[in-house]
């Protein structure tokens, strides 16, 4: 069925849930190969967001089962989630405000020893050449999303594009197997988007990552997905690379149906 | 798909899953079980508890009705619904006849021209009742008082709070403060020493089964029948209490479906007022009008609200009788001495918010 | 206007509301001592040395007591967000364990309490241990049992909604109240419980015992100032602060958000225990009428929301400056403000706390202090230096 030869990744197995009376997600079942680059589209309501949150562990889901690596996460704490190496982004950004830009990086590494209290107040050495290895990362990761100048800024006073290269940036600072993203684009400068589209392909070739993208701007998707995943009323509608999704029609009709409706 | 390996889990994840299997026992009826045996069992044994109980359970379901629709509305605990209904209480008495403490502390002076008791004959105890319909005229005067009073606040506090898209902790914090606020008004102008309505002998009323209660009681109990009447038709029968509870369920799509959210804040703050207003004065009618009461009275309010499910409001009403028999009843016991009474809320609280964090009505998350 | 103009090197970078903080604090400073000696004068004509210097001490004494709790609530609330409106539990708590452990057995016949091993514990006399070892293991003790209890409340309450734990703080605090009052054979009841022995006591005059008094909670102050600062400025601070701002994306950056915030409601709570070991020390009599909303919950979130939330200096500040116009208020009896207000000055007092607080809310959400912009001290130390040195070429 899965024309790509690589293992999945990331397995959605009949997950459904519902607000109310209301199903966001319904029956979903799709995955992802690992080190590809997979776009989820679908209209306005479509149940992205509310899987995305499913997945990384803020919402459990009614029924149905996720696998990542092909163990089990459906039901773990988010942030078990992301020490099984899947992070997310949110739609939108979640920005510490009341942080520099800086620290809003250096806070996401693993394994921080200063995190405990005992460290903070007697391993104080320890704690300084953790703080120097994260430092150093974290420029290093602001350089390349273009935001350096902006290091000693509060990220509440960032732009909306900026907060969302910010979201991004947190990502990169852990090593993660696999990111989820969503809606990256939005609000970015176009210009910029295309470098980072190139910058996730590199990281993707590079690292190995695996990422899985909603994006509305089909421009974009084209320019970076290897395979297209459509969701409408919460699952599965088609799938294919960007050339087949296009083509098909349920795809133009559930579009098409989401504005109408 | 490989299969799936099961996750080990650390302790607290296991004290977690206890918790939620006491809870799925409480939700097989245990706790609808536990709360007819008891209030069963007090009919006989402790009649006069119950008694009281309901008639306080009935004030109680008021507060906790307001402070509900407060918190499905605006998302945040009204931690000033305590202050609010004893300064309400004491507005009344004002209305009523005008009395504050004068220049020196002990000493009393009136500040109002005309009260209410200057009306012919409003004084003059109706029925068994140890008040007259001065009262009565006086507690809805304090309803629009207080309704007006709460939009006031919302604009000058709260409202401003929300444009800059605090956090839920502010609020509540500012709500803090202001139940703060309106203690000391209270003291002030009344002081700190008790005060009661009327000076009247209490009239006890028989009923059949062996039963018997103040006149007033059975007027606060008739009170908040009618109030709460009221209350359900407008939020089940008219356009705005339906825009109010679609709020409450959901406020993007309450947003998105071109519901005006301030106006339905407004109306949220002057229904609750008025809410706040009856129990207040009813509350004063059992017990007495006192300062302190306000704050401690914020533990079985929010155990009534979160025994219904903080947001469902016939949630709170059940919640309200409840915690106020519970509460009577519970310091009947020999061990428990009457000065916990509120600590038995307290009790009830922490003991939902292990088994049912949703409440009674809530679905099990 | 004028300070808005063209300011020398010194003040650049400061805000007019700088300036307004910077007269309060040095009102404050000077007219305390003028005070002291004024109330000097109830006892003496002409006042004295020791009187003053007695109400001097005792004003310290308490800003130093209060500081100690507001620090403990600026971990909760300053820092992580977690809203504590029971501080009136874990601060009664660090008293009556302090004094039930430091005194020694019940005497006579209206007094009962549990405990009373002040004097079991000179275990090694020739180290003069009476003097300070039952108040090093009851400080300890007191800071342990805050904390435990602090647990109990964080178990069912932390991992719903804020609020809920705002909630179970205020039930607390109430059935806390009210054991001790109840509870008769525990510590008393509404009498109280006098004569809570002061460490270190046996080593100076009971009339110089005020000064030593101002050395040991100052001493204490500082030893918590210091570990907090470093405790919170690191990356366990970070999470914290991570936490105020948005909990879901500290949990999507792996922080395990349950554990972080018990962990500061218990640190918070342990250091309010310690401030109530203080107090029971510094005043030696527990009553539990003293230990009021007002006085032992309210007052400590005006010292910090008007010093600074998330500042441990603002929190040290604050307490300065709140109990600093409070006892002027005190002052300003004396002076013909007609009865109307003098009658009711307490509760005008706390009418002007309430009105601080949603004030700074709505007005200054800082405080006079507001939060350091790096919470890593290892991070403001790099960028000092970077700051201090010429940039290195930008590589390309
Ligand atoms: N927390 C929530 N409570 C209630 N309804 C929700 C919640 N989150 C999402 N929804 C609803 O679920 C549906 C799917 O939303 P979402 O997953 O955000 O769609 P998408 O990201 O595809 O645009 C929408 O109708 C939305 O209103
Ligand atoms: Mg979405």
């Amino acid at each position: 069925m899965n024309s790509d030869q690589r293992p999945p990744i990331l397995t959605v197995e009949d997950v459904s849930k519902a607000f109310g009376g209301l199903k966001a997600v319904n029956h979903a079942n799709l995955e992802v190969a690992e080190g590809s680059i997979t776009g989820l589209i679908g209209p306005n309501g479509a149940g992205k967001t509310t899987l995305f949150n499913i997945i990384s562990g803020f919402i459990k889901p009614d029924s149905g089962h996720i696998a990542f690596q092909g163990e089990r996460i459906d039901g773990i704490p988010p942030h078990r989630v992301f020490h099984r190496g899947l992070v997310r982004t949110f739609q939108i950004p979640r920005e510490f405000g009341g942080m520099t830009v800086l620290e809003n990086l250096m806070l996401v590494p693993k394994d921080q020893e200063g995190e405990h209290l005992w460290a903070a107040w007697f391993l104080p050495w320890r704690v300084s050449r953790q703080e120097d290895e994260n430092f150093t990362k974290a420029e290093e990761v602001l350089r390349f999303l273009n935001l350096h100048q902006l290091r000693d800024e509060y990220a509440l006073n960032l732009s909306g594009g900026q907060k969302k290269l910010l979201e991004l940036g947190r990502t990169l600072m852990c090593n993660p197997k696999m990111i989820l993203l969503d809606e990256p684009a939005a609000g970015v400068n176009r210009t910029l988007m295309r470098g980072i589209v190139n910058d996730i392909k590199r990281l993707r070739q590079d690292l190995g990552i695996t990422f899985f993208v909603i994006e509305h701007d089909m421009d974009i998707v084209a320019l970076l997905c290897d395979r297209l995943i459509v969701m409408s009323e919460g699952s599965k509608l088609a799938e294919g690379t960007p050339e087949e999704v296009r083509a098909d029609e349920r795809v133009l009709e559930a579009y098409l149906g989401g504005q109408v409706r | 798909m490989a299969t799936p390996q099961t996750i080990s889990p650390n302790l607290g994840d296991r004290l977690r899953g206890f918790q939620r299997s006491a809870g799925n026992i409480a939700a097989g009826g245990g706790l609808w079980a536990a709360i007819i045996g008891f209030t069963v069992w007090a009919a006989f044994a402790e009649r006069d508890a119950l008694t009281v109980g309901i008639v306080l359970g009935a004030i109680l379901a008021l507060g906790a009705v307001g402070l509900t629709l407060i918190f499905g509305v605006l998302k945040f605990a009204h931690f000033a619904h305590g202050d609010s209904m004893m300064l309400s209480a004491f507005i009344a008495w004002l209305l009523l006849n005008g009395i504050i403490v004068g220049e020196r502390a002990g000493s009393e002076t009136t500040l109002l021209p005309v009260t209410i008791n200057d009306l012919p004959g409003a004084d003059s105890a109706i029925w068994e009742f140890s008040f007259g319909y001065g009262l009565i005229v006086a507690m809805l005067l304090t309803a629009v008082l207080t309704a007006g009073m709460m939009v006031g606040i919302d604009r000058v506090v709260y409202r401003r709070l929300r444009r800059r898209k605090s956090g839920i902790v502010i609020f509540a914090i500012a709500s803090l403060g202001l139940a703060f606020v309106m203690r000391s008004v209270i003291l002030i102008f009344w002081g700190p020493t008790p005060r009661l309505y009327t000076p009247g002998i209490r009239n006890r009323i028989d009923l059949p089964f062996d039963v018997s209660v103040l006149a007033d009681q059975l007027f606060i109990l008739a009170a908040a029948f009618v109030v709460t009447g009221i209350v359900y038709v407008m939020l089940f029968r008219t356009k705005l209490g339906k825009a109010m509870r679609a709020m409450a369920d959901n406020p993007d799509l309450a947003l998105i479906s071109g519901i005006d959210t301030d106006r339905i804040i407004t109306w949220t703050w002057a229904v609750a007022g008025c809410l706040i207003a009856v129990a207040g004065v009813l509350l004063a009618l059992q017990a007495h009008l006192d300062s302190e009461l306000g704050f401690a009275l914020l533990l079985p309010l929010f155990a009534a609200a979160i025994v219904g499910g903080l947001g469902n409001p016939q949630g709170a009403l059940v919640g309200g009788f409840v915690v106020g028999i519970t509460q009577e009843v519970a310091v009947t016991f020999d061990f428990l001495s009457p000065g916990y009474k509120f600590s038995v809320a307290f009790a009830i609280l922490i003991l939902i918010l292990l088994v049912r964090p949703r409440g009674l009505f809530g679905e099990r998350s | 206007m004028i300070l808005a103009g063209k300011r020398p090197a010194w003040a650049r970078g400061l805000k007019p509301s700088d300036f307004i903080a910077t007269a309060v604090l040095l009102t404050i400073t000077l007219a305390i001592p003028f005070i002291a000696y004024e109330q000097s004068r109830g006892a003496f004509p002409d006042g004295n040395i020791a009187g003053t210097m007695s109400f001097y001490t005792a004003f310290l004494v308490t800003v130093g007591v209060f500081a100690l709790l507001t620090m403990g609530l600026n971990i909760q609330w300053g820092y992580t967000g977690v809203i504590n409106f029971g501080v009136l539990a874990f601060f009664m708590l660090g008293a009556y364990t302090t004094a039930i452990i430091t005194k020694g057995d019940p005497q006579g016949d209206f007094t009962t309490y549990i405990g009373g091993w002040g004097n079991d514990l000179n275990l090694i006399p020739a180290l003069a241990t009476d003097q300070w070892l039952p108040f090093v293991i009851a400080t300890a003790a007191a800071a342990l049992a805050a904390g435990l209890l602090a647990l109990l409340v964080a178990f069912p309450t932390l991992h719903l909604r804020e609020d809920y734990l705002a909630i179970a703080t205020i039930g607390i605090a109430e059935v806390m109240r009210r054991v001790v009052i109840e509870e008769r054979w525990m510590v008393n009841g509404s009498r109280g419980l006098t004569g809570v022995p002061q460490p270190l006591g046996g080593l100076v005059d009971q009339s110089d015992y005020k000064y030593l008094n101002v050395v040991i909670v100052g001493i204490v102050v500082i030893i918590v100032f210091f570990a907090l600062e470093r405790a919170v400025r690191s990356p366990w601070g970070r999470v914290l602060r991570g936490l105020s701002d948005d909990e879901e994306a500290t949990a999507a950056s792996g922080k395990n958000v349950f554990a972080f915030k018990t962990q500061s409601f218990v640190v918070g709570a342990a250091i309010m225990g310690i401030g109530g070991s203080m107090y029971a020390y510094a005043f030696s009599a527990l009553s539990p009428d003293a230990f009021t909303h007002l006085f032992a919950t309210f007052i400590f979130w005006a010292m910090l929301m008007v010093g600074g939330s998330g500042n441990n200096k603002g929190a040290i500040a604050g307490a300065y400056v709140i109990w600093g116009l409070w006892t002027i208020s005190l002052q300003m009896q004396g002076y013909e403000l007609g009865d109307v207000i003098e009658s009711r000055m307490p509760f005008i007092r706390g009418l002007l706390l309430g009105v601080a607080i949603v004030g700074v809310l709505l007005i200054r959400p800082l405080g006079l202090l507001p939060q350091e912009r790096r919470v890593s001290a290892w991070v403001e130390r790099r960028v000092k230096k970077e700051r201090s040195t010429p940039a290195p070429p930008a590589e390309t």
